[in-house]
């Protein structure tokens, strides 16, 4: 087991690496100068020229590449220079929002969506499949922006249940109540879309497993149907089950950044947005990087799961 | 007499746990050096478990396996690229699944024409009186040539199988478990138009199965495989009825045969293919075996006339 | 074709999807020849107009302009980028995974490692910074949609082709002579094509959300033309003072992508060739019985009796009669052999005894099914459940998917145990590796902790018997159980349990389709076809004087060992479907004894210790 972990750690460089190397590609493809938009267009060539080489553009784009990678493992993700602070800082500020929400709605969507997806396999075709069924389609087929916004409407401006924006509030907040009051609607909004992808691919998992032959040795033993569906079914259904997990872990962080525009909340997700906009490329190029390599070790995370669960793999 | 088919020590052996550069992190050989010599219109039965490597000597056979080492000869000429079109017109393969060897989204005719067109060069009214003629030898009806595989039983597939084998006009014809996925009732037909077929265009078999009854019963001459090496060859009539490697007296005992007392209850399994044994790989279910056994591979050797075995105790007939 | 639309329309859902998606696509097709206000044209004066005032139907927004006009621009726009993305993506991503598949090797793991390292990124990320490098702008979003779901799309469409490339019809393709590119067209394209439009018809509503999305962030359609999603986003700011200017742009992204969906959805199910059959319904606890009246109790007291047992499949408007009134009586202690050919009706006779068939389709019609004078038939589910495993255990086919691959088979042993005996975990544990003891493993206790996988099939085998054993059955259902073995470990297993049945007394159901087996072990034997029993005996008159016709040329079709090289009797024909009967005698299109008298009626079952069912038996009973 230890070896397994200590493997797939390892098999994680190469793709960190190549992580890095497309980001900054892609990054170096980026039409226009840097140093002309840090300085305004009115620069003059000389100041452009001094800057290019303060900031290393001058180098060939191999030794840009090492000397980014260099500063990036020693921590030193360099400075936006829309924001005037370390890239580093406000990402680890900002990221911390973010884990915040996408966090919940990713423990949200799995435990509703497993649950919804074997209820509704173990009464296929029953009064709960179909109406899991519909509102799972409801689910995956509304724009999470706009069910936010709407729920903004109904539960924030109608009902005033819940405010309208933000992480905490500004006065007299900050306290655990205060950050669940304000995260409730977006974790939820967030969660939909990832709760029906696997409600219905739990699902399909199940009656896939449902129909192998050690369900019916299961059931020749006198084992329970309550035990053959949440033991033995699910715990089989659960390998095909947990790779999605990981991938929709990975729609949730995107769908973040829409549902951080919507509420406000000050997450990467709105950092990166206005990066792009504002052109503030060390900033996007770190926190691209940053999200990234978090997803990588969530996905190694998931990977050891899957070893713990199905011994086949672990050789 | 001329031989159909020689080979001279073809072995295989399969890397696992492969990597994108540098060598593999282990090595399984499926097949030892084998050298198999098949006389013209001769059937030669193979037999063996699962795991011996009967189906990939097979495919290496038609070339869709590169050997490892080794060469294959057919007529007198030697075949040394694994190139299935090169093999295609000489030696033909008919596999154990009748209904997976037929792409589910083409009629028979497209299934039967392309190794007549491609192989051959046939087109037009020649193309369509050869296909009539092989479906006439197989005994299908031509209606069926409009239809798809999935249509037909398994015997009907096994029979446009072979029809599709013959339209190569190959000279030797692999036979793999020909007849392992029909039941009994369909399986004794398709042997029969097997021995038909023969007779008639003068082929060379080879006929792997792991049904030791069938074997005997289809082969001239029989090569028993155990775990990727030939442990005794011999004419069909001798080989199980007196048995000189240990295997295939212990193979002989265990086919169920009717008013006889259940045999072979403790012989032990397959040696780890990753982690195979120094001397003889039988020699941990042997009864016979001594320390020469375990540490010294026994040659294929001549015991009595034409009945070979790779045993260093052979059994007395 | 029209199969396919039929089964599409058959699902009202997509039925209803299909007409949604098809108004909105008309509409949008049309839009430039519509009576519509021009949809860029300002007018401040009238901003945030509510629906229906001032001549404009949906009203207007921040800067004046109608709505109506707007949306229907804005769904054109829409609907064309998330096709064109989900086209783009599909194709592309095809590409590579059927020539990553069907290569494989070197080209595979190159390939697919760099697809795994896009796919590494939270996808958002990357089509973030593909529209970084491209500038803001519709095309630019589409690109970066389609781009970034690329890898989704190889990755799938890889693992189908490697499926298929190692189908045996791409090795029959390769000696025809064919070479590779004319393999990939022509063999391995056409069978991928419905997993494409799969995955496609199902990811589409995904690829309009996801450019909406791009859009809405203001990285997608820049002003004044206006898609969905910059619509949207467009009216975010206003969210509160003027709603409509938001509900109108979701709610039509929520229409489309949802009739989108629910096509899809539609489209995948009648592509299935599984979903089409029913073969995706999920078997129920036990097996659905429509018995129309109890039968009367039997008298007679064997250990298991079966009386006029019917069991049958209906898919669609088919019936098929698997099981066609077959009695069987096991005596204890006695192993009886139930023979026949697949689709002869053996195995769903001996699974519908603890009402195991699958159902649906199952549905077992008629009959009784008595264990020690009671009818298990229509039992409740909990009294079937006490008995299976305790009463009646079954050992199955293939014993590698007959255990759960993800229970050590100590645990699975230990579960058989206390389903029904109530024990401690430590004292199951202690039964469990006697048992294994039992079945002849070596070194039981350590091979208690190990999982299926790591055993042979032998091993596996002996411990799907040791967990019949678990509970002291009376009876053993043994359902073909070393068809999947090889001969020298069939000979380990038949005689294992075979001693195992002296020692503990057992009766056994043995049902195989072979007769060498059959010979060697049981007393006496039933032989099924069609559906139905024809002859029955003790095991010895029955092989060595069979007296049904088909009894005996089956027995002549059987080489066996020792006869040298020969020539087989054959018998002609097929077995029937069991959905078409013949009326009389279901052997007697194949049979060279048959009569006109054999075509008709009924023909019963005849004889005491020997029975038949046949006018002219092959010996007088």
């Amino acid at each position: 087991m230890g070896g397994y972990i200590l493997k797939r750690l390892l098999s994680a460089i190469p793709v960190l690496l190549g992580i890095t190397v497309i980001v900054f590609l892609i990054m170096a493809m980026i039409p226009g100068d840097p140093a002309t938009a840090i300085l305004g267009s009115y620069a003059t060539p000389e100041n452009v020229e001094r800057l290019n080489r303060h900031l290393g553009l001058d180098e060939p784009l191999w030794r840009q590449y090492f000397i980014w990678l260099g500063n990036l493992v020693q921590g030193d993700f360099g400075r936006s220079f829309a924001l005037n602070r370390p890239v580093l800082d406000e990402i680890l500020d900002r990221f911390s929002a973010t884990l915040v929400l996408a966090g919940t709605a990713f423990v949200l969507c799995s435990l509703l969506g497993i649950l919804a997806g074997v209820v509704s396999a173990a009464r296929q075709y029953g009064l709960a499949d179909k109406a899991i069924t519909f509102v799972v389609i409801l689910g995956i087929s509304v724009p999470s922006f706009f069910l936010g916004m709407m729920m903004i409407l109904l539960f924030a401006v109608k009902l005033q249940w819940f405010p309208v924006s933000g992480m905490y509030s500004i006065w007299g907040g900050g306290d655990l109540p205060d950050l669940i009051r304000h995260l409730t609607m977006p974790a939820l909004a967030l969660s939909v879309v990832a709760t029906g992808v696997i409600a219905r691919l739990s699902r399909g998992a199940m009656l896939e497993v449902l129909r192998q032959d050690f369900v019916r040795t299961a059931r020749a033993k006198g084992v329970h149907e309550r035990r053959v569906i949440w033991g033995h079914a699910l715990r089989a259904a659960m390998v095909s089950i947990i790779p999605v997990l990981g991938i929709q872990a990975g729609f949730v962080l995107s769908g973040a950044v829409y549902i951080e525009m919507v509420f406000q909340w000050p997450g990467v997700g709105r950092m990166l947005v206005d990066g792009i906009l504002k052109r503030d490329i060390l900033l996007v190029q770190g926190g691209v990087v940053f999200v990234a390599a978090c997803y990588v070790g969530f996905n190694i995370v998931v990977d050891v799961a899957q070893s713990l669960l199905d011994p086949r793999i672990r050789t | 007499m001329t031989l159909a088919l020689k080979t001279t020590d073809l072995a295989k052996t399969f890397d696992m746990g492969k990597r994108l550069f540098g060598p593999p992190r282990a090595q399984v050989h499926a097949v030892h050096p084998v050298s198999l010599q098949v006389r013209q219109t001769e059937t030669l039965g193979i037999v063996g478990e699962s795991g011996c490597g009967k189906s990939t000597l097979a495919r290496m056979l038609v070339g869709l396996t590169p050997p490892t080492s080794g060469t294959i000869e057919i007529e007198g000429r030697a075949l040394d690229r694994a190139d299935p079109a090169a093999f295609g017109r000489l030696i033909q393969y008919v596999f154990q699944d009748p209904v997976s060897s037929l792409n589910p989204r083409k009629t028979i005719r497209q299934i039967m024409e392309a190794p007549l067109r491609l192989l051959h060069g046939l087109t037009g009214q020649a193309l369509d009186d050869r296909v009539m003629e092989l479906f006439d030898a197989v005994n299908l009806r031509p209606e069926f040539l409009t239809r798809y595989p999935h249509e037909f039983s398994g015997g009907q597939a096994q029979r446009i199988g072979i029809a599709r084998a013959l339209a190569a006009s190959p000279r030797i014809l692999i036979l793999d478990e020909p007849v392992s996925a029909l039941d009994v009732s369909v399986q004794a037909q398709v042997l029969n138009l097997l021995a038909d077929l023969k007779q008639r265009l003068d082929l060379t078999y080879l006929f792997i199965s792991h049904d030791l009854a069938v074997v005997e019963a289809v082969s001239d001459r029989i090569a028993v495989l155990y775990f990727g090496s030939v442990v005794e060859t011999g004419p069909a009539e001798k080989v199980f009825a007196a048995p000189r490697h240990p295997y295939t007296k212990l193979l002989a005992d265990s086919a169920p045969v009717v008013a006889r007392a259940l045999g072979g209850a403790q012989s032990g399994e397959l040696p780890d293919p990753l982690n195979p044994p120094a001397g003889c790989a039988f020699a941990g279910r042997c009864p016979r075996a001594t320390d020469l056994c375990r540490r010294i591979v026994p040659d294929l050797r001549a015991i009595e006339g034409d009945q070979f075995a790779a045993c260093h105790h052979p059994r007395d007939p | 074709m029209t199969l396919f639309l039929r089964l599409l329309f058959r699902n009202k859902l997509a039925g209803f999807g299909a007409v949604v998606l098809g108004v909105i696509v008309v509409l949008a097709v049309l839009t430039p020849i519509l009576p519509l206000q021009p949809p860029n044209e300002t007018n401040t004066a009238d901003r945030f107009l509510r629906p229906l005032q001032g001549g404009h139907l949906l009203g207007t927004d921040h800067l004046g302009r109608d709505l109506l006009s707007r949306l229907m621009w804005g769904t054109r726009l829409s609907l064309a980028v998330g096709f064109a993305a989900a086209l783009v993506a599909g194709l592309v991503g095809a590409a590579i995974g059927v020539v990553a598949g069907y290569f494989g090797g070197r080209t595979d793991n190159v390939t697919m490692r760099g697809v795994d390292m896009l796919m590494a990124f939270p996808y958002i990320l990357l089509a973030l910074a593909i529209v970084a490098v491209l500038g803001p702008g519709l095309l630019n979003a589409l690109i970066a949609v389609a781009v970034v779901n690329i890898p989704f799309f190889a990755r799938n469409i890889r693992g189908v082709t490697v499926g298929i490339a190692h189908r045996e019809f791409i090795d029959a393709a390769k000696l025809a002579g064919m070479g590779h590119t004319r393999i990939l067209l022509s063999e391995v394209v056409p069978n991928i094509v419905p997993v494409v439009v799969i995955a496609m018809s199902t990811t589409i509503g995904w690829m309009i959300l996801e450019t909406a999305g791009l859009s809405f962030l203001g990285l997608g359609s820049q002003p004044p033309q206006a898609d969905l999603g910059s619509m949207l986003g467009e009216a975010r700011s206003a969210l509160i003072t003027a709603p409509h200017t938001s509900v109108v742009p979701g709610v039509m992204i929520l229409l489309i992508v949802m009739s989108v969906n629910l096509l899809g959805d539609g489209i995948r199910d009648a592509l299935d060739p599984r979903l089409r059959s029913g073969a995706l319904a999920r078997p129920m606890a036990t097996t659905r019985v429509e018995r129309a009246g109890a039968p009367m109790p039997k008298p007679e007291d064997g250990l298991l009796q079966i009386d006029d047992l019917e069991t049958q499949f209906h898919v669609g408007t088919r019936v098929y009669k698997a099981v066609n009134k077959v009695s069987l009586a096991l005596n204890p202690g006695e192993c009886l052999g139930l023979v026949g050919e697949s689709g002869s009706g053996k195995s769903v006779t001996a699974l519908s005894v603890m009402g195991l068939v699958a159902s649906p389709p199952g549905v077992i019609t008629g009959g009784a099914v008595h264990l020690q004078g009671q009818d298990l038939i229509g039992a409740p589910y909990e009294l079937l459940r006490t008995l299976r495993g305790r009463k009646v255990a079954y050992i199955f086919q293939d014993p590698l998917s007959t255990l759960h691959p993800l229970y050590r088979i100590g645990d699975q042993l230990i579960e058989a145990i206390r389903v029904h005996d109530p024990v401690s975990h430590a004292q199951a544990h202690r039964r469990a590796v006697k048992l294994l003891e039992d079945v002849r493993i070596p070194n039981a206790g350590a091979r208690a902790r190990a999982y299926p996988h790591e055993l042979s099939g032998g091993m596996r085998q002996r411990v799907g018997i040791a967990m019949a054993l678990a509970n002291d059955p009376d009876i053993i259902i043994a359902d073909e159980p070393t068809t999947a073995l090889d001969v020298t470990v069939q000979a380990q297993i038949l005689a294992l349990l075979s001693d195992l049945r002296r020692d503990r007394g057992l009766a056994i159901l043995f049902i195989t389709h072979d007769f060498g087996v059959v010979g060697q072990l049981c007393d006496r034997v039933a032989v099924m076809y069609g559906g139905r029993i024809v002859e029955a005996g003790p095991t010895g008159d029955v092989l060595t004087a069979p007296a049904h016709p088909y009894t005996k040329r089956l027995i002549a079709c059987v080489p066996e060992l020792g006869g040298g090289q020969r020539a087989l009797a054959a018998i002609p024909g097929l077995p029937p479907a069991v959905d078409n009967l013949p009326e009389g005698c279901a052997f007697a299109p194949r049979c060279d004894k048959a009569q006109p008298s054999c075509k008709t009626g009924e023909i019963d079952l005849t004889g005491d210790t020997r029975k038949v069912r046949c006018l002219f038996p092959e010996v007088a009973l």
